[in-house]
This record gives C-alpha cells, sequence and structure tokens, in this order.
C-alpha cells in the first residue's frame, strides 16, 4: 500500500524544507522525501551569506522579499539561525574593479532599489580597517548578513515537521509517473501518492525534471570552503571579491571562514565531493593579499560540498513545462541559501493558488 | 615538486625498514617524518641516545636499542630523507603535500606507502582534560627525548603492555611511582586464557617472558599496584589534585598531582581515512582498521599502508610489515617480479606471523573497559570544542545519525585536532545511543589539512604551482 498525501516535495534541503513548511502551514498534507539527510548537501555545507549584494537583476525583488523574512527568521521557524546583521560588502582592488561596482551601483539604482551603497576609500578603510592599503572602494549593503547554515536548514526542518510535514529522511525517489491526476513516486522505501509535486532536488533536482520530460543543463559543482583556527576579531562585514574569487567572513566564534566559489571535485553517484588544493592556493593568495593580517592564520578545516549550477547562473523557479500539478525550484547555482524563505512562500503560493506575486518568469524551466 | 618512484610517510620501524629495501633495490625513494630524527614513537631518539647517553639507553631496554640497527640501516640505504616535515595532504592521485621549516611543497610518486603508526586511544574519563593529566606517551616521549623524569610523583592509570613497560622505565630511570591502577578486567584475563595456547605455539613467547619480566620487575619496585581498577576519577578544579577508583567493591582515593593514562593504542586512520580508504571494526580491539591485503596494499593503485596504522602489530612486526610492503612496492615499480618479491619475504613472511602470534591474547587481555569507550554524560570527549558524551546522546535523540552529523550539530571535530582525538570516541558513543554497531555509523569525513598549515604558506605555494 502506498502512502497518501497533498503534496510531494523531493529534496531536503533548505528549499524542500521551507517549501513543505509553508505549504503545510496552508493546512495541506505535505510528504517530505531526502535521500541521505536533511541538510546534508549545499544547504548544510555553504558559506552561509545571507546577501542580497550584487545579486543578478531577475533575484534582486525575490533576495530583497527573502530579508525581510531573514530580519524576523525567528517568528518563521523559532530559531534566530545564527543570523548576523553585520553587512557585506564588495571590495575593488584596482580602477578596473572600481569601474565595475559603479555601473552595478548604477544599474541597481535604476532599477529602484536602495540596498547597494558605493563606498570611497577613506569608508571603506573605517569599514574594513585591516584591509590591504592597495584596495580603492567599495560597494555595501549594510543590511546583509550570513547565518549559521546547518542550523538553519535544521531550523526549517524542525519547523516543517512541527507543521505536520512527514519527513522522510534515507528515502531516494526512484520513479516518477502521473496517471489519473495523481503523482505516484517510487522511493527506495514504498510508493508515494500524491496531485501535486514538489521537486527541491537540488544538484539532484535536474534528474527530477528529466524524468518529466524536462532536460535542464544542470552541472553539478563542488564549491570550495577553508576555516582558519580562532582571530583575533578584525572583520565584521562579510566582505566580496570583485574580479577575484572570494567571499571573506570572520565568524562569531573569532574563526575565519573563507569560500568564493573556487571548485572541488563533485560526485553525485557517491554523494560526496572533494577539495581541490591547487585552486584553495589562488584563494589563499587573495586573502593574503586583501588581509596580511591573515597569513599567519592557521587553515584547520576545508570542506565541499555538493551544489549545482545553471549556465545562466539563476535557478529553475515556477510550474513544470510539461507536466500538472509539478512544481521546480532548484538550479540555485551556488546562492540559494537567503532566497531559501522566500522560495518556500512562492511554492507554497503555486501550490495552492496557481500563482504568486514575485516576478519569477525569468526562471521558468522552459528557458533552456 | 619532483616525482619519486616512492614515497614512504612515516619514520618509524615500518616506514624506515621499507624506506631500506627500496632505496638498496635502487629504487628512487623518500622517506617523509614529522620528527626531527628517524625512530618514530617507538624508537625515538634513538640516535642521539645510542652516541650520547648510553646509560638511558640500557634503561630504555634491549627492545629499544634494536631500533639503532634500523637506523643505520636506513642510514646506509641510500633512500633521500626529509625529517621535521608534516604531511598535510595526501592524494589518490598520489600526490604528498608537506610543510616544513615554514614552506609547503609537493612531492609526487609512483607509489606512496602510509607508515604513520599509532595513537594512544583517548582515555576520557572524568576529570581527564585537567592539567597534570597525561597520556603514557607523553611521558615516555619525555623520558626519551629528553631524559627528564616527572617531578611529582606519577600514577599510572590504565592496562596494557606500554603501561608496564613504562613503569618499568621509571623505575629504572629513577623517577618516583606512586601507584599503578590497573583496569585491566577479571573477565579480560579469562578470555584471554583460551588464546594463550595459540600464542605459545605461534611464536609468541618472547612476548610472555617480557610481560612476566616487567611485572616481576615492577613488583620488585614496591609500587602499590592495584589490579581490577573500574570508575576511574581524577580530581581537581585548575589541575589533578587525586584519583579515584574501585577496586574489589571498595573506593579509594589517591592524591595525585601527575596522572598518565593510557588504554592501548589504536591505527592512526586520518590519513587512511582522507584518502577514502574503506575500514572494518575490530570488535575485540574496538578500533577501525583501513583494509589492505597481505602486501598492504590499499583499493587505490600505488597507495599502500603498513604496520600499526594498518592494525596494531607493534614495532618488529611493523618492521616486516614495512619489508613486505617496501618488496611489493619494488614490484609494482617492475623492479623485481613476482617470484622474486615472494623469494624475498619469505623470512620477513615467517617473522611476521610470529610476531603477530601473539596479538589475540593482547588484544583480548587488553581489551578497552566500556566506560572508556563510551563515557558517562558528563564527560568531555572533544577536547577543542568542549563537548561532553551528553551533548553527543542529547543530539542523537535529536535525530543525529551519526559523526559528521553530530559534527555540524555540535561542532565536536572540528577544533584544531581535527577530530583526531575524540573521533574514535564519538563513533563509539553514537554507537551506543543509536544501538547500532560502530562499522555502520562510521567514522568524521576527515578532510585535509591533515594538520594545520598557515594561509600565508599556502598562498605562498602559489608561485610553484
Amino acid at each position: 500500500m502506498s502512502a497518501t498525501a497533498d503534496v510531494l516535495v523531493v529534496g531536503g534541503g533548505i528549499q524542500g524544507c521551507s517549501s513543505a513548511l509553508q505549504i503545510a502551514r496552508r493546512g495541506l498534507k505535505v510528504i517530505l522525501v531526502e535521500k541521505n539527510t536533511a541538510g546534508r548537501h549545499a544547504s548544510g555545507v555553504n558559506a552561509g551569506g545571507v546577501r542580497r549584494l550584487l545579486r543578478a537583476a531577475p533575484e534582486i525583488p525575490l533576495a530583497v522579499a527573502s530579508m525581510r523574512m531573514w530580519h524576523d527568521i525567528a517568528a518563521l521557524v523559532g530559531d534566530d539561525c545564527g543570523f548576523r546583521v553585520s553587512g557585506q560588502i564588495a571590495v575593488a582592488e584596482d580602477a578596473a574593479g572600481l569601474a565595475t561596482l559603479e555601473a552595478r551601483a548604477a544599474e541597481v539604482r535604476a532599477l529602484g532599489y536602495e540596498h547597494e551603497e558605493l563606498v570611497g576609500r577613506n569608508e571603506l578603510f573605517e569599514i574594513l580597517p585591516a584591509l590591504s592599503r592597495h584596495c580603492v572602494g567599495g560597494l555595501v549593503a549594510r543590511d546583509d548578513g550570513f547565518a549559521s547554515p546547518y542550523h538553519t536548514t535544521m531550523a526549517f526542518r524542525r519547523a516543517a515537521i512541527a507543521a505536520g510535514v512527514d519527513l522522510r529522511e534515507e528515502c531516494r525517489a526512484t520513479g516518477f509517473c502521473r496517471a489519473a491526476s495523481i503523482w505516484r513516486v517510487e522511493t527506495s522505501s514504498g510508493a508515494i501518492e500524491a496531485p501535486i509535486l514538489v521537486n527541491c532536488g537540488g544538484a539532484w533536482g535536474g534528474a527530477v525534471a528529466a524524468a518529466l520530460g524536462e532536460t535542464v543543463p544542470l552541472e553539478p559543482t563542488a564549491p570550495m570552503m577553508m576555516v582558519t583556527s580562532r582571530m583575533p576579531e578584525f572583520v565584521t562585514p562579510v566582505v566580496i571579491g570583485v574580479g577575484r574569487k572570494l567571499s571573506f567572513k570572520q565568524m562569531p566564534n573569532g574563526t575565519v571562514l573563507i569560500g568564493g566559489g573556487h571548485r572541488g571535485v563533485p560526485d553525485t553517484e557517491r554523494d560526496s565531493s572533494s577539495v581541490d588544493f591547487r585552486k584553495l592556493i589562488t584563494s589563499a593568495r587573495t586573502v593574503s593579499d586583501l588581509f596580511p593580517i591573515m597569513r599567519e592564520a592557521q587553515i584547520v578545516r576545508t570542506w565541499s560540498g555538493i551544489e549545482s549550477r545553471l549556465p545562466d547562473d539563476v535557478p529553475v523557479i515556477g510550474p513544470s513545462s510539461t507536466e500538472e500539478g509539478a512544481y521546480h525550484a532548484f538550479g540555485f547555482s551556488s546562492h540559494g541559501f537567503q532566497l531559501g524563505p522566500i522560495v518556500g512562500a512562492i511554492m507554497a503560493d503555486l501550490v495552492t493558488l496557481g500563482r504568486t506575486e514575485l516576478p519569477i518568469e525569468a526562471f521558468r524551466i522552459s528557458r533552456f | 615538486m619532483s616525482a619519486w618512484d616512492a614515497i614512504v610517510i612515516g619514520a618509524g620501524p615500518a616506514g624506515l625498514a621499507a624506506a631500506s629495501v627500496l632505496a638498496e633495490r635502487g629504487a628512487n625513494a623518500l622517506l617523509i617524518d614529522e620528527q626531527p630524527a628517524p625512530g618514530g614513537q617507538i624508537y625515538r631518539g634513538i640516535e642521539q641516545l645510542a652516541a650520547t647517553r648510553p646509560g638511558l639507553l640500557a634503561v630504555l631496554g634491549p627492545d629499544y636499542a634494536h631500533g639503532a640497527d634500523l637506523v643505520q640501516r636506513f642510514r646506509a640505504s641510500g633512500a633521500a630523507y626529509l625529517p621535521g616535515s608534516t604531511v598535510w595532504q595526501v592524494t589518490p592521485e598520489r600526490e604528498v603535500w608537506l610543510s616544513g621549516a615554514g614552506r609547503s611543497a609537493r612531492h609526487d610518486a609512483k607509489a606512496i606507502l602510509l607508515a604513520t603508526g599509532a595513537m594512544e586511544r583517548p582515555v576520557p574519563v572524568p576529570g581527564w582534560t585537567l592539567p597534570g593529566v597525561m597520556t603514557a606517551g607523553a611521558v615516555q616521549i619525555l623520558l626519551k627525548s629528553s631524559g627528564l623524569r616527572a617531578d611529582a610523583p606519577l600514577v599510572l592509570a590504565g592496562s596494557g603492555p606500554l603501561l608496564y613497560l613504562l613503569a618499568q622505565q621509571c623505575l629504572a630511570a629513577g623517577a618516583r611511582l606512586s601507584a599503578i591502577l590497573d583496569t585491566t578486567s577479571a573477565a579480560n584475563e579469562r578470555a584471554a586464557l583460551a588464546h594463550l595456547p595459540a600464542a605459545v605455539v605461534g611464536g609468541g613467547l618472547p612476548y610472555l617472558r617480557k610481560g612476566l619480566q616487567l611485572r616481576k620487575a615492577i613488583a620488585k619496585g614496591g609500587v602499590k599496584w592495584v589490579r581490577h581498577v573500574t570508575k576511574l576519577r581524577i580530581e581537581g578544579t585548575d589541575a589533578a589534585t587525586a584519583i579515584t577508583f574501585e577496586s574489589k567493591g571498595r573506593t579509594e582515593r589517591l592524591p595525585a598531582a601527575l596522572v598518565a593514562l593510557h588504554e592501548g593504542v589504536i591505527p592512526a586512520q586520518q590519513m587512511t581515512r582522507a584518502l577514502g580508504l574503506d575500514h572494518s571494526w575490530d570488535a575485540v580491539a574496538q578500533c577501525f582498521r583501513p583494509a589492505v591485503d597481505a602486501w598492504g596494499n590499499s583499493a587505490i593503485p600505488g597507495i599502500l599502508v603498513a604496520g600499526d596504522s594498518a592494525g596494531i602489530g607493534g614495532a618488529r612486526a611493523a618492521e616486516h610489515a614495512g619489508r613486505l610492503a617496501g618488496l611489493e612496492i619494488l614490484r609494482h615499480l617492475g623492479r623485481i617480479d613476482g617470484a622474486a618479491r615472494d623469494r624475498l619475504a619469505a623470512s620477513d613472511r615467517r617473522g611476521l606471523a610470529a610476531h603477530l602470534a601473539v596479538r589475540p591474547f593482547l588484544d583480548r587481555l587488553y581489551a578497552p573497559p566500556p566506560d572508556i569507550l563510551r563515557p558517562a554524560d558528563e564527560v568531555t570527549i572533544c577536547r577543542c570544542e568542549e563537548i561532553t558524551a551528553g551533548a553527543v546522546r542529547a543530539v542523537v535523540a535529536q535525530g543525529c545519525q551519526g559523526p559528521n552529523q553530530a559534527k555540524s550539530f555540535l561542532r565536536c571535530g572540528m577544533g584544531p585536532c581535527q577530530g583526531r582525538l575524540c573521533g574514535p570516541t564519538v563513533t563509539s558513543v553514537i554507537a551506543g545511543a543509536l544501538a547500532r554497531p560502530e562499522a555502520e555509523v562510521g567514522y568524521f569525513r576527515i578532510r585535509p589539512p591533515l594538520k594545520p598549515v598557515t594561509l600565508g604558506e599556502l598562498a605562498d605555494m602559489d608561485a610553484v604551482e
């Protein structure tokens, strides 16, 4: 006998947990299946940036709406998720970098948003006293910040369960078919039937879409991170490189987290990934150039997790183009964490109302 | 960066023997070691000691002195040697990344032998993190490297051959020893008896004789020696002041400012884990060991493991296993064929079997007490992040299924030791809480760097890469 629900969500990352939570809070019966454990991949191992700064134009309305939810995250999931309003700042090292930031600032202003502000050298060094003096300017989003990714995903998971979601971990969806308006999904622990299917499969979301006859060029990736031993407090905001890959932040416990998009080697078959130190050398070089104080920091850990990206670096969000009663939210291309809260609300809107107030046309699956 | 025929990591008995046989037969071999001089933990400081302090060499005994021959043969072999170098990454593509004298470098090889030896099993009893509490191995390092003796009376607590050896060495060196609290249980003593005949027949007699001699020497030394001790607990607020324990149903308390704990050694698994090798659980010795064949080959071509890091066998067994792995690498390299390898291996095969014959008896006799593996809730198990066994059990109750999730929940294993010290205990505590076998619960996912490396050092590799 198969289990039944109103909605079956596939994927227990932050998008899946957030979607399941919001849908369940609207009174529907939700089953959420996760092939490993919740937050095992991108949601649990990302850099934790909660950022509107430098987002692709189509993502800005979503990021702005999501940021409002972040600023009251405890009301949403009953946990502060380690969220800190630290600000985020992109740093230009030369005239070309500064020109990039100036053009960006103008673009965002033209769209009617105020959250990205240019700062000159003086203010730059006030915000970042330890920054190397060769830097020339920055672009800051003062109300951006960071959170603890694994704790956040766990908070969404707990809230979802409390809202009545039937969470099934170590349960892998293996086959999808639809008959008489009902999805029948085969899993490693029995079949599940539901009229509505929500695909939040992350790096495996492309495989779910393919099962629905929708091929997307989703490429698995393995962003890498380094963590140092505890350092005296020397930097408050999250720092982003311009022209060089860098995302850099000091955690409340003093450790420094270094990311920025250098990629390791993903292995989606084995659900694992490995780090590539050749690229971490470049990352270390960038940090050493921007923050000379960091040369003495001990790197104590590195890690990578499985993520995925689409060629245009924005996600798929919206209804299936081939099947009724199916919706997608995947392919966040290494910057989906901040969007987690709003994506849940969008998916709940789509499932219960068939539409959403936010502009998601740019994220349609049929664009490929 | 240079390409070697073979890189051997670790200059203990296995590594020294392997590097020697490789270089003697013409292979371009490099031996890398953390210590400033060859010998590993067991023969630490042997060259200097032999040259400058023959008196102390005599105190440490003939088994220790055997290391001098091994080191001499290595020195004569022509193998390249990089002491004072910390390996912080080994890849399946056979690259070794290391740090020495403030610089990092990469070396490539056709074959790599991991001979990283053993580590002392963590002994998380209440109070084990107090200043004044050390491992027996640390006390022995002091003894070997500087001849230093503890200035306060020392309490030795735990079980295993090293504990008795250290007791005898302390007595011979004139160190003050206030008590030996022996946690070997009566049940272990009874169960081990079944393995005694095979140990005797198989060639383990010298070990048994040495054990008896050690016990005799300790008894002669007149030290208080309490058997069948349970419920060790070290007291103190800023430092150890006393140790309490139970024996024969009575609780006793001894003043103790200096305590050395020991419950045997287990394979050092950071490197074999980081390489993603399979590990099996040894239910008697209560530890993981990497899966390797009789020559030390792992599942990754050209990556071999020998000596205690492949499974505890002791120094002499490690020496034979190292030589066997060296011969196998020579075959990999095409320097000898399979028949020559087998012929050259014959005496080491016999030696290895003889030295391993006593292991089932020793493993059973000194199987660690359960409360060390699965300590009480109050006991800190991750020292870096100060996480207790109770905290780990609490997250298991919340749905945590294994060590890696516990790490995400609690940060246990994320400190500077990178889980080296808490890993075994975290696995056992979770296995206990879930009532599942350790093999299923698994271990921390180990990622490089295996030892911390400064960001500046990594950045400076930019020029060469």
